[in-house]
């Protein structure tokens, strides 16, 4: 009777470890998750983050400039910024985190192809409702800009007629989107300043821990706006060839650019490259997978250097990448065989990172719950 | 020999043992029933998918809509009247039934411990668990020896089974997949962030489970170990499902079952405990009549139970049929008791042509399952194959004329980099869903040698 008490103890003990599990441990460990959390929030989000609004603000005045004097030259200003601040978009798209996630910023942000339909019904309505409605993602952020500022007529001197002759609606709504964007991003920023040192304490492995978070939100960005977005849908590798889906439709030929700028922050993310400072080399995902690398596969009969193989998918996607045309929707219609072979060379890193390098971490794909044994 | 066989079987024992793994085991389904329900998993592993993957031979097998829920319901009532004895013999063949048609409905689900639950409550139809401490009236007879033994027996099976497939060269000598899995765990107290994350404890976890599953039987038999074995069956099963959550109820059963190799005496005084508790005012006197014919009137019993136990013993054993490494293609897999054994992932998409256009698509999964199921898919041929032939009769509704299926499969084991696992140019549409060799998987390169 006695030893059967004991059980019950020592059952009760052990059952009540299991139940102390936590995620904010903000101890070091044999890999040190902190510092590359600390590294990837100070010296990569948040920095371009901060780039980002710059080139937002100097995109607000370039519109604030073109309201005030409605000339050709202040046109091509917001345009030029316009496409620097896309450009800038490319680094921070992949964050997809905390407030940013709540408020569903990347969908308001860029969602592609534009719908033209409701851009119009919206330039002609009272109000619109841009921040509740998730039927008008396609007609806010950089899409609807885009159209905006290069689609809605034939070339500049007849885009400027739209902004200097009509009831001042188009403009209006453009002041609208810009306005939105810069509300959110400096709501976004405001979230990383405030909560980074939460973030970087998060050093658990459960599914609402930093690390955990990165890496599934990194592989969702390289599979779903990197690959299908930019390419694979436009090339038609789910149905037939859609040229008008690639990313900036209407300027037409930026989508090379932005691809690749896209391409060069998710390989940057990964190395723990300093943002704006290519020279400096950070912890990232790379140097964990390589720490795991040195001490798991002492057995040479195992794989060594899955990092390494994941950067050649990055540099194998650029060079395929770059034999493309500027304009994707031209290389469509030309010759789509380039655009799936970009699409091929990138789709390759997506089985690595998502199978191998998720596998590795011992990161289970966030989006589901069930038993396994 | 014969005779002593004959000697063994007219053995008796009192009914104390059957009468509380009854009770044991109906609470034990009730609760799993319960955390499953409340776990929204009826709903999202039943309901919500559009497609199920079926076993071979049980695709007239398919969830009811919401009348899954009725299933789950009848399970319930039969385990809480198997729990009380109450009409055990139909209860005990509902219970077995319905759970088991539960286990079927999708094959995205399978667990090793449904499957375990499914073959005890099977073996139980065959027992007389509710001669005791149950609602139906019975006589104060004395159960065959060989009842019992026989949940022993199933027991070992299990644990022995478990034990010889780890003894393959990935766990013994790379500790995989344990050193990907306990890496990981470093959020655990105390030895998260130092033992679990040092070289050698893969290799003593590693060795120490296939020692422990192919040991703990026979400590357990063996009367003067029992109890130490006892008290490591609790501390085993304990630890790993403080390591792995989602190993869910597969620790409490096993402890559980484990009791059953105790003798008569600890037994009365477990179901004597409940009975102070609950301040039943069951009463027996406790004197019961020996009857060596009960369980010889029913001729069926012992052959049929012979039939299942040698099952047990062989049916683990047909991965040897198949040519390739098991643990790449799983041919053979399932219901071999090969328990948290691996890592593998996979990512697996399929294009699906219309031979007389030309024209193809690549399909997005996530139209058709769940990401759980997509997660299950990727891996394991068979459900690749089913759901090639499901997309390529989809897409035949859908106007493709001459259509083919093909698979962009790449899987990784144990930590190895990703390599294609399925042929790409092998038309899957084509390929017969049957229990023969697929000869479109492509080999693994590397040599893992196992015993089994």
């Amino acid at each position: 009777m006695r030893f059967n008490y004991l059980i019950i103890l020592f059952f009760i003990i052990l059952l009540s470890i299991s139940c102390t599990e936590n995620d904010n441990n903000s101890s070091s460990d044999n890999y040190n998750r902190s510092s590359l959390l600390s590294n990837v929030v100070d010296n990569i989000i948040i920095p371009a983050h901060q780039n980002f609004d710059n080139e937002l603000d100097l995109f607000e005045s370039a519109i604030n400039s073109f309201d005030q004097e409605r000339t050709l030259s202040n046109l091509e200003m917001m345009q030029v910024q316009f496409i620097e601040s896309y450009k800038a978009w490319q680094h921070i798209e992949m964050f997809n985190i905390g407030y940013a996630e709540q408020i569903f910023y990347a969908s308001k942000m860029n969602i592609y192809p534009a719908n033209i339909t409701r851009i119009s019904e919206n330039i002609n309505a009272e109000n619109v409702d841009l921040d509740g409605n998730s039927n008008q993602f396609s007609a806010q952020g950089f899409p609807a800009i885009d159209y905006l500022l290069f689609g809605i007529a034939e070339n500049n001197t007849q885009i400027l007629d739209v902004y200097t002759s009509d009831n001042n609606s188009t403009f209006t709504y453009l002041n609208l989107l810009i306005g939105k964007m810069v509300e959110n991003t400096d709501l976004v920023i405001n979230y990383w300043e405030t909560n980074r040192k939460n973030f970087i304490n998060s050093t658990g492995n459960t599914s609402s821990s930093s690390l955990n978070m990165l890496a599934n939100d990194f592989v969702y960005y390289y599979e779903k706006g990197l690959r299908a977005n930019k390419i694979g849908i436009p090339a038609g590798v789910w149905s037939g060839e859609l040229p008008q889906n690639v990313e900036a439709y209407y300027k037409s030929d930026i989508s090379k650019m932005l691809a690749i700028e896209a391409l060069q922050a998710s390989a940057d993310f990964f190395n723990g490259i300093h943002f704006g400072d290519s020279q400096t080399n950070g912890e990232g995902l790379y140097d964990y997978l390589a720490y795991l690398d040195d001490t798991n596969y002492s057995d040479s009969s195992m794989f060594v250097g899955l990092q390494d193989d994941i950067v050649d998918s990055f540099d194998n996607s650029r060079v395929k990448l770059n034999q493309l045309n500027d304009n994707f929707a031209l290389q469509i219609e030309t010759d789509n065989m380039k655009m799936l072979e970009a699409y091929d060379a990138i789709q390759q890193g997506v089985v690595r990172l998502k199978t191998n390098m998720l596998s590795i971490l011992g990161i289970s794909v966030d989006y589901y719950d069930a038993d396994g044994d | 020999m014969t005779n002593k066989l004959f000697e063994y079987f007219k053995k008796e024992s009192l009914p104390y043992p059957l009468a509380l793994y009854r009770i044991g085991f109906g609470i034990l389904i009730m609760f799993s029933l319960a955390r499953f329900a409340l776990n929204g998993w009826i709903e999202s592993l039943y309901i919500e998918p559009d497609f199920h993957f079926s076993y071979y031979g049980f695709s007239w097998v398919k969830p009811l809509g919401v009348y899954t829920y009725l299933i789950f319901l009848i399970c319930f009532t039969s385990a809480l009247f198997v729990t009380l004895g109450y009409k055990y013999r139909y209860s005990i063949v509902i219970l077995f039934l319905s759970f088991t048609y539960i286990e079927l409905m999708d094959k995205t689900t399978y667990l090793n411990h449904y499957y375990l639950l499914s073959c005890i409550s099977f073996l139980m139809i065959f027992l007389p668990c509710a001669r005791y401490f149950s609602v139906d009236k019975q006589e104060n007879v004395k159960i065959p020896q060989w009842t019992i033994d026989s949940l022993k027996l199933l027991i070992v099976i299990v644990y022995i089974y478990a034990g010889l497939a780890k003894i393959n060269s990935d766990w013994l000598i790379s500790a995989q997949p344990l050193k990907i899995w306990l890496r990981a765990k470093y959020t655990i107290p105390f030895i998260g962030e130092t033992l679990l994350q040092k070289d050698f404890s893969y290799y003593l976890f590693s060795w120490g489970g296939m020692i422990y599953d192919c040991v703990i039987p026979f400590l357990l038999l063996y009367k003067r170990t029992r109890y130490f074995a006892f008290f490591m069956v609790i501390a085993f099963h304990i630890m790993t499902r403080v390591l792995f959550p989602p190993i869910g109820m597969f620790p409490y059963i096993m402890i559980f079952s484990c009791i059953i190799f105790f003798d008569n005496g600890l037994h009365k005084k477990i179901l004597d405990f409940i009975r102070t508790i609950f301040r039943l005012k069951i009463t027996n006197n406790e004197k019961f009549n020996s009857n060596p014919k009960s369980y010889m009137r029913n001729k069926l019993v012992i052959p049929i139970l012979s039939v299942f136990f040698v099952f047990q013993i062989i049916f683990p054993l047909r991965n040897n049929f198949y040519h390739g490494e098991l643990l790449w293609t799983e041919q053979g897999y399932r219901f071999s008791w090969r328990v948290m054994l691996i890592e593998k992932a996979g990512y697996t998409t399929f294009k699906i042509v219309d031979n007389k256009n030309k024209n193809f698509q690549v399909v997005d999964n996530m139209d058709f399952l769940t990401p759980f199921q997509i997660k299950q898919m990727s891996f394991q041929p068979d459900m690749i194959l089913e759901y090639a032939h499901f997309l390529g009769d989809t897409f035949k509704k859908r106007g493709f004329n001459d259509v083919s299926v093909f698979a962009d499969s790449y899987v990784t084991l144990n930590g190895r980099p990703s390599k294609r696992f399925i042929d790409h140019k092998v038309d899957l549409y084509k390929q017969k869903n049957d229990l023969k060799h697929k000869t479109w998987i492509i080999p693994i390169k590397d040599d893992i040698k196992s015993l089994l």
